[in-house]
């Protein structure tokens, strides 16, 4: 048994489901097709064969959970791996914060920023327009009754129009979901050897 | 593709349209407002609802966001509570009071677990739930659930900030 990672890390863990994944071979014809399998494309994850278990949910999240986090316009990439990241630090989604805290530092070419958030958590000194992005999806993610408006003149105040505020909304909330299924249905563990 | 928004819960709930600059910005997000439509109905009234029955998933529903003081969208569940055959002990859930016996008590411990303290969930947290006879299948349907509810709830006090603050 591999050892259960508690802190967080910029290195992707491997993920250990809690519940069993359904047999790719035993498949229906509707989870292939939500799983996206194709003879040419026959990899995939733990994770998402474990969602396949609920696959109407499945075949409606995975492009709505693409759109938030890629689709073109809006709030940068990075500043919504911000988002991602600040919710996946309240709920201690390992995993979760793992994957969004590398993606960051890849768009943001810049490891400081998480650094400082894995360290320093609501504390962490960041810029103006990112303390106000941090503070608005940490408390959001907390709870929806702990942001407030002085949170969201915050990010108006830092320059982020209404659409930059909605992406940001999105995808902070977003994780509200994602880690309610990754931080609860599995565990984050080192790879083996 | 102008100013067309799409009639759905979560622009209805917080009423983020009345703000021209909202508004606006929804707009361009309508695939986005449509997509969380379609999980909403696939979390709440999925065509084979498994072992979580379409009454108790409204149940749980209203239950969620009455935990998350959202009464508004508690009234939405409410109604699909009402016209959803729920037995008296799964409608009985949505009062955040009640805990139930047996496997009901075991998917409402889980719920306020994984609705309120997410990150204290732990592997006992997920056997307590099989020890009740729960399936692994409808153990995941009942966090993808909770997950939808989570995303939704914070999605609609957002927006609400926003047409507060425009």
């Amino acid at each position: 048994m591999s050892t259960v990672i508690r802190e967080f890390t910029t290195k992707i863990p491997h993920w250990r489901p809690r519940v069993k994944p359904i047999d790719l071979a035993a498949a229906t014809p509707e989870q292939l097709d939500a799983l996206k399998v194709t003879p040419s494309n026959t990899k995939v994850s733990d994770y998402v064969l474990v969602l396949a278990n609920d696959v109407e949910t499945l075949k409606v999240r995975t492009p709505l959970f693409n759109a938030i986090m890629y689709n073109r316009g809006g709030l940068g990439r990075a500043e919504r791996e911000i988002g991602a990241t600040a919710a996946s630090v309240v709920n201690h989604c390992i995993y979760c914060a793992a994957v969004h805290s590398s993606r960051y530092n890849q768009l943001a070419k810049d490891e400081s920023v998480m650094e400082r958030i894995f360290r320093d958590g609501e504390e962490a000194e960041l810029d103006d327009r990112q303390a106000a992005i941090f503070r608005f999806a940490t408390r959001l993610s907390k709870a929806p009754s702990e942001a407030d408006e002085a949170d969201v003149q915050a990010l108006r105040d830092a320059g982020l129009d209404d659409a930059e505020i909605l992406d940001l909304i999105l995808s902070a909330s977003l994780f509200g979901w994602a880690n309610r299924l990754m931080h609860v249905l599995g565990d984050p563990v080192a790879h083996e050897g | 593709m102008s100013e067309t928004l799409a009639d759905d819960v979560v622009t209805r709930l917080s009423s983020a349209a009345d703000a021209a600059s909202v508004r606006a910005a929804l707009s361009g997000r309508a695939d986005v407002m449509e997509m969380t439509q379609a999980t909403h109905d696939a979390a709440l009234m999925p065509a084979d609802p498994g072992g979580l029955s379409h009454g108790l998933r409204a149940a749980l529903a209203v239950r969620i966001a009455r935990l998350n003081e959202d009464e508004a969208l508690a009234a939405h569940y409410a109604r699909l509570l009402e016209n959803a055959g729920a037995s008296a002990d799964e409608a009985a859930a949505a009062d955040p009071d009640f805990k139930g016996g047996g496997r009901l008590a075991a998917a409402i411990a889980f719920t306020d677990l994984v609705t309120m303290r997410t990150r204290e969930t732990t592997a006992a947290d997920i056997e307590a739930l099989r020890k009740v006879g729960i399936s692994d299948a409808d153990i995941v349907r009942l966090a993808e659930l909770n997950a939808f509810l989570a995303y939704q709830v914070r999605v609609i006090a957002g927006l609400k900030l926003m047409r507060a603050t425009a």
